[in-house]
């Protein structure tokens, strides 16, 4: 008998085996009180925090506390604007005992908050080497997405958006490219506005999309969480179940080369 | 180049002419608008402004919450010494002014950033006037010497250094710098910088820029409204800022909206900027500058900071007091200026809760 459930896939990350595609951040949030609900209402399995925000001294402000224990920590360098910077915060967060999953941002442009691939890399190949489990953040390019692939790192994290605008996967043709090209899971991130963003992303073949604005600034950031789920729920099932065909041509009543083929009635 | 070349560029610009011609539907017409430019910046700022500043506002809300979400950094300033050679005549540290002058030891600094670091705060503002004599570079690289052990992040607000002493600065362990031009019209400046390095105008303008190259993580720049007509010293701030951060794209760049406030000193001739005026000036930047920080001192009063925080703050002071060694005695010099939020740290963070965002304590770590 039919049980639901049973057409989705599991995604594996550095080895270990997740049921929830949807990454979350947890930087825009009005409190770090409400993080245990969001968290609950999604699913997620994994949750990325800055690691300039984490305040070991300071038990009430403390990101860590408001993260369910089963949770994978994903801390992010946020703040770093170079390699260097980049390893050392990855470093720092593994000796405050976030674990040995890191998503590399590195930033040197304040005005879009664009990543720099090449920094990046570079950051990738040494944390990697040191027994990082490395996501990057990153300018979809097929040329940098395979140096990530060679500096070992564990996926890539392709933008659809500059971080915070919401305007959707403006990048599609790229990330679709790295999707078709790297053998990696691709994770978009930064930009996804909507569920049904989301879900284009996940109909597109991405392995998992990471959600942080678009949660956070919502009026209701525990519903939206859930919508977020759902939407990437779906575009998984639809990827998986191979979408129709979309035509790109029309089944003409009259057609334009019928004359050629009058002989070959019966 | 030098933003003194930018700052020359509108020296001759009729901006009283400007400011008839805008209308509402003009300062409208910026609001659409994906990239806003010098000219929508002067609009935003115009008289004209005034009649659609809540449409302004929900602007400047949605793009605050996008690019900063609903959080609040909290600091505090430490001032270690009163002892200036300037003669500012808006300033209660002015040499001229018969205060209280006092220093603090290293002794007195470890203690004053110990009874700070118990309020939860992380991130630090370590202020002195302006005497090389009294408090020479070496003695702040002390200072900061101690701050590093109680806090994350370190600014340093004093007297303008070259480019290479900004780098021993950084090297010690500094990461921030402000630097306020006080006023950007370089007559007025002459007349209130009576006497002292401080007149030095360009030298002060280029301190920011210096800054960059030295590679402070953050600059906050402004001017202190009320020396001249803040249209005009809102605007030269705002092309400041995108200077910098046009050409130092690593360093971010924040903007303060000090205000003048009571002084001991002789500063009588002040242009009047209201609550509303103040709000206008931080939407205009908000809008100009999506990326920017904005700072909010404890110059105004608790019920106006805590209505201000929607409309696009990302920095706030707290717990403060402007005298030095007002954290840990009563018995101090005299403060830089009076202060109207008296609240302590708790309550500041309480209020931010109620108004439905998150103080954060601390938002950087040295490297």
């Amino acid at each position: 008998m039919f049980k639901r459930g049973v057409f989705m896939d599991k995604l594996i990350i550095g080895g270990v085996e997740l049921n929830s595609r949807l990454l979350i951040g947890t930087g825009k949030y009005c409190s770090n009180k409400i993080m245990p609900d969001v968290i609950r209402a999604c699913g997620t399995q994994i949750v990325t925090m800055a690691v300039r925000r984490v305040d070991l001294d300071n038990k009430d402000e403390n990101i860590l506390e408001y993260i369910p224990k089963d949770i994978i920590l994903l801390p992010n360098t946020s703040g770093a604007r170079n390699a260097e910077e980049a390893v050392r915060i990855a470093r720092l967060a593994r000796a405050m005992g976030c674990g040995n999953w890191v998503k590399i941002e590195v930033i040197s442009d304040n005005k879009y908050l664009l990543p720099d691939n090449f920094e990046t890399i570079k950051a990738t190949e040494i944390l990697a080497k040191e027994g990082f489990v490395v996501l990057p953040y990153m300018s979809p390019d097929l040329m940098a997405a395979k140096r990530f692939v060679d500096a070992g790192a564990a996926a890539v994290m392709p933008l659809g958006a500059p971080i915070g605008t919401n305007r959707g996967i403006r990048t599609k043709e790229l990330v679709q490219i790295l999707i078709d090209e790297i053998n990696l899971p691709i994770i978009v991130d930064a930009g996804i506005g909507k569920p049904s963003e989301a879900a284009e992303a996940m109909e597109m073949g991405a392995a998992a999309v990471l959600v942080n604005t678009a949660i956070a600034s919502s009026e209701n950031p525990i519903k939206m969480a859930e919508a977020f789920s759902l939407a990437v729920k779906a575009g998984r099932l639809a990827y998986n179940a191979k979408l129709g065909e979309e035509k790109k041509y029309a089944n003409a009543s009259s057609p334009l080369t019928g004359f050629l083929f009058e002989g070959d009635k019966k | 180049m030098s933003f003194y070349e930018e700052y020359l560029r509108y020296s001759n610009f009729d901006f009283e002419g400007f400011f008839n011609s805008v209308t509402k539907e003009d300062v409208l017409k910026v609001l659409n608008k994906n990239k806003v430019g010098e000219m929508d910046f002067l609009r935003l700022l115009s008289p004209a402004a005034e009649k659609v500043l809540e449409i302004i506002a929900q602007r400047a809300h949605m793009l605050s919450v996008r690019h900063f979400g609903k959080t609040i950094l909290l600091y505090t300033p430490l001032y270690i010494s009163n002892y200036c050679v300037n003669r500012c005549a808006y300033c209660s540290f002015n040499l001229d002014n018969n205060i209280q002058r006092r220093q603090l030891t290293l002794e007195e600094i470890d203690a004053e950033a110990n009874t700070i670091a118990k309020t939860g705060l992380r991130h630090i503002l370590l202020l002195t006037g302006e005497s090389k004599k009294e408090t020479p570079i070496s003695y702040i690289k002390d200072a900061i010497n101690i701050l590093k052990k109680y806090f994350e992040s370190i600014t340093i607000e004093i007297y303008p250094l070259t480019e290479n002493e900004y780098k021993e600065i950084v090297e010690s362990g500094a990461d921030g710098l402000t630097i306020y031009q006080e006023v950007y019209d370089e007559s007025v400046y002459d007349r209130v910088h009576i006497a002292g390095p401080k007149k030095n105008y360009k030298f002060r303008l280029d301190a920011p820029e210096r800054g960059c190259k030295a590679k402070f993580k953050s600059i906050s720049i402004g001017a202190l409204l009320g020396l001249n007509n803040w249209r005009i010293e809102a605007f030269m701030s705002g092309l400041h800022g995108k200077y910098l951060q046009d050409r130092y794209t690593d360093v971010e760049i924040a903007m303060a909206i000090p205000r003048i406030r009571p002084h001991v000193g002789i500063f009588q001739d002040v242009y009047p900027v209201s609550d509303k005026d103040l709000v206008q000036v931080m939407l205009a930047y908000r809008i100009f500058l999506p990326y920017s920080g904005i700072n909010v001192s404890t110059r105004e009063r608790d019920e106006f900071r805590d209505k201000l925080i929607p409309l696009g703050v990302t920095k706030m002071s707290a717990g403060v007091s402007t005298e030095v060694g007002g954290h840990t005695s009563s018995n101090n010099g005299n403060g830089q200026f009076e202060i109207s939020d008296k609240r302590s740290v708790n309550q500041i963070k309480e209020a931010i809760i109620k108004m439905g965002y998150q103080p954060i304590f601390k938002d950087w770590f040295r490297l």
